[in-house]
């Protein structure tokens, strides 16, 4: 059932694709079988409720509607939308080397937080600090000899009382004792508990407020189903976190519950756990995970195999009017201004199948470009569409328009004649060919460049 | 829902600014939303049916089951024909029943001695406290146990393994940390059989179903342990954590495939997840469900026992 998560997906795309038009009801279809990939992924139901809400309101809104592939287009908005309501970029926490920062860990049981204890220890080991772990984990069996294990492991000191059952009294000696040996980082490990188990909670938030840690970290498994939320929640509004490790990132769970946890929090992921040693930790990032939990490995490519192809579309739609030889001075400024946009003029000539290759990228002069461009501006609509209607007196209102010359403005009018004509050659011999059989035509230039703009501000 | 402690208001608001809220809400059981459901719509529509299935995926039934579950509903005379919460309570009720119980069966020690039980799972899940509650079961019914440490791996598995030992008056037999699994447990075998132990209770490491190496750790393990007892293990259990999503088909499927895994136990259903995972874990192998977990200490173990588990899903 795993394997069909990508299909589904792929089968959004050939369905808003296939069909001519798009309205709303194909979205919504669309949108249902992303909402059941969410699902499988374990993403909390509501979660995936208000998620699916806000993508079919951007979907419909009009960007699917107007993209020139909106299959893909629409697979970027979920991904989108599903990085960005997993904190964007990753955050790692800041500590400051001159004061004693503390980290309190805490979570149900046997989510990871004493190896990852150990890992964020190594962590910061390698980056100069002096770390210490602190054992209140007095309820599981071999508890404090796990972690004493890991600190020789990593090379850090782990301080415990034996014998000891007050976590709130261990972690205030551990603290006293890291100040003493000059300790830098104090990591404290804690019980696993369930969030409804109140005595527990309760020992949760007398340590904390004994220690006021600098970052509590909400450590939970990334194979959680729909309850992570529950227990997340619930967390979070007795003791308070600052951020979410997420573990066991190694298997092959889609890990929804990154995206419920980050949600129900309000607060962000900052590391994932990728294995049982010291050294498999990692920076959560949004773009892996969103794809993670897509179950597409390449997302992003077909995200931007979405804008290249978007690109070669409007390539596409000059190319058919090249060759109806509706191709007007007006369109050429058009065109003109979207190489600015895209970067060079050859990188635009290589869009256009059976032209790019031919003709070589020194062949452009981007600066007799803008004189062109000018003198383009300076003509009027009717002007740019019938050039054989300039007589001297137009020509001369152009040239000082555009700060040239006559002899500049019946140069361009010659050359875009005769390029005219050439092309029309070219097209006649099949060199297009396939290209002006493509579905996608139809679309006016002016309106892809503003697509493109939007594209941009994102 | 009220502030956390020395926080400052998250500054995310963004379009799941409610949800928090209304999740901190829902403590119902799944059946028992049901139930209002019902009561408010007062007869069984597709927007009914709707609703059972937001209510069934919310509890970790998972998609495919869930589908399936409404279809049966949708089909079922007896639904269509319903005209009152109980009416259509009962119907879903039966079909999740019997998605449960077929193939039942409770954990009995066969005759063999000593009986051989293995207990795999991925990490965490509860292995190492299930093999001491198992202990204490059967040293309460007055047989001789053996736990065997055969987590080499984990920090202080060993010692964690030893204190159940202890705890529950059982013999225990390790070797260092990171020696090998297998020779751990031929050791042992042939060591229960000289002390005429009659049950033994072999741990594993934690172990992601995904890592191929380790699964072939584990094949090995059974291997061995036949080359000592070749009708062992008797059982394999699978441990799978209550709160586990849709992650558990998939460690069931690669376990069952690797070990012959001849029962699960699910643990943690002391948490509020109520183990909706196990309707589809029922409804896609043929593995019995036969012990459940509920707490942390050794008494804390309970018989699967597959009416009372759906009866529990029904309780408001
Ligand atoms: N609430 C609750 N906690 C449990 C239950 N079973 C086990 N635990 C706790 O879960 C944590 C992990 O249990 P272990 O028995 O060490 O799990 P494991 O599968 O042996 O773990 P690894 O060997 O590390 O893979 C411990 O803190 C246990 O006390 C249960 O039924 N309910
Ligand atoms: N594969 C994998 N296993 C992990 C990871 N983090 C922790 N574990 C394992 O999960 C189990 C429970 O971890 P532990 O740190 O004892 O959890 P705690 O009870 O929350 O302290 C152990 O077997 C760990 O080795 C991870 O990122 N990947
Ligand atoms: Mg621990
Ligand atoms: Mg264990």
């Amino acid at each position: 059932m795993f394997e069909n998560l990508g299909k589904r997906l792929e089968g959004v795309i050939r369905k808003i694709r296939g069909l001519g038009t798009i309205n709303e009801t194909n979205i919504r279809e669309a949108v249902k079988d992303v909402r059941l990939a969410l699902l499988e992924a374990d993403v909390n139901f509501k979660v995936v409720k208000s998620f699916t809400q806000q993508v079919t309101e951007r979907a419909v809104g009009q960007e699917v509607l107007r993209s020139i592939t909106p299959g893909q287009q629409f697979i970027k908005i979920v991904f989108d939308e599903l990085v960005k309501a997993m904190g964007g970029e990753a955050k790692p926490p800041e500590f400051d080397p001159n004061k004693i920062n503390k980290v309190l860990l805490l979570g149900l049981q046997g989510s990871g937080k004493t190896t990852f204890a150990g890992k964020l220890a190594r962590r910061m080991l390698k980056q100069g600090f002096k770390p210490m772990l602190v054992a209140c984990d007095v309820h599981r069996a071999a508890a404090v000899h796990q972690l004493e294990v890991v600190g020789k492991q990593v090379g850090v000191p782990v301080f415990s009382i034996p014998g000891s059952t007050d976590a709130r009294a261990i972690a205030l000696r551990g603290l006293e004792e890291a100040e003493r040996q000059a300790i830098n980082l104090v990591i404290f490990d804690t019980a696993g508990r369930l969030h409804i188990d109140e005595v527990k909670m309760d020992e949760l938030t007398a340590i904390k407020q004994a220690v006021q840690p600098s970052y509590c970290f909400l450590v939970a498994d990334a194979m959680t189903g729909q309850d992570a939320v529950q227990s997340a929640a619930r967390f979070h509004e007795a003791v308070g976190i600052d951020g979410v490790c997420l573990t066991k990132l190694d298997g092959d769970a889609r890990g929804g519950a990154a995206l419920s946890v980050s949600q129900v929090t309000g607060r962000p992921i900052v590391f994932v756990g990728v294995g049982e040693k010291a050294d498999d930790l990692e920076l959560f990032h949004p773009d892996r995970m969103a794809q993670r939990i897509l179950g597409m490995g390449d997302v992003l490519t077909l995200v931007e195999k979405a804008q290249e192809t978007f690109d070669a579309e409007q390539a596409l739609e000059m190319q058919r009017k090249m060759r109806k030889a509706t191709f007007t001075l007006g369109d050429f400024l058009n065109q003109l201004r979207q190489v600015k946009k895209m970067g060079s003029f050859a990188d635009l000539l290589k869009y256009i199948p059976g032209l790019g290759s031919q003709i070589p990228a020194e062949a452009v002069d981007e600066k007799e470009l803008a004189h062109i461009e000018a003198i383009i501006c300076s003509m009027t609509p009717m002007e740019r569409e019938m050039p054989q209607i300039m007589d001297a007196s137009r020509k001369r209102r152009v040239a000082a328009g555009s700060g040239t010359t006559v002899a500049d403005v019946n140069a361009l009018i010659k050359q875009f004649e005769e390029t005219k004509k050439m092309l029309k050659k070219f097209m006649g011999a099949g060199g297009f060919g396939g290209a002006a059989r493509h579905p996608a035509m139809g679309h006016g230039m002016g309106h892809g460049s503003g697509k493109r703009k939007k594209k941009k501000r994102r | 829902m009220s502030e956390p402690n020395n926080q400052s208001p998250p500054e995310k608001r963004g379009f799941f600014a409610r949800l928090k809220e209304k999740l901190s809400r829902t403590k119902e059981s799944i059946v028992g939303r049901i139930k209002k459901i019902i009561r408010l719509t007062g007869k069984v529509d597709d927007a009914l049916l709707e609703q059972i299935e937001e209510i069934l995926l919310q509890g970790d039934v998972g998609v495919e089951t869930t589908t399936k579950i409404i279809e049966q509903l949708r089909q079922r005379e007896d639904a269509r024909k319903a005209e009152n919460a109980d009416q259509v309570t009962a119907v879903l009720k039966d079909i999740l029943r019997s998605i449960v119980e077929h193939d039942e069966r409770q954990l009995k020690l066969g005759d063999a001695r000593p009986y051989v039980i293995l207990v795999v799972g991925v990490n965490g899940t509860g292995k190492t406290t299930t093999i001491a509650k198992l202990a204490r079961r059967f040293r309460d019914q007055g047989l001789t146990t053996l736990l065997v440490a055969g987590d080499t791996f984990r920090a202080a598995a060993i010692e964690q393994l030893e204190i159940w030992a202890k705890r529950t008056g059982s013999d225990f037999i390790s070797q260092g940390m990171g020696s090998d699994a297998g020779s751990v447990c031929y050791d042992a075998l042939q060591a229960a059989r000289a002390r005429k132990i009659d049950v033994v209770l072999i741990d594993t490491a934690g172990r992601l179903h995904t890592k191929v190496n380790l699964m072939e750790e584990l094949k090995k393990v059974v291997r061995v342990i036949r080359k000592v007892i070749p009708e062992a293990p008797h059982e394999t259990l699978l441990v799978l954590d209550a709160t586990t999503g849709q992650n558990a088909i998939s460690q069931t499927k690669i376990f069952s495939e690797a070990v012959p895994v001849s029962g699960i136990v699910m643990t943690k259903l002391d948490g509020t997840a109520k183990g909706g995972i196990l309707i589809a874990i029922r409804d896609l192998f043929d593995i019995p469900v036969v012990m459940i977990g509920v707490g942390e200490s050794q008494e804390d173990l309970r018989d699967f026992d597959p009416a009372e588990f759906v009866d529990a899903l029904f309780e408001e």
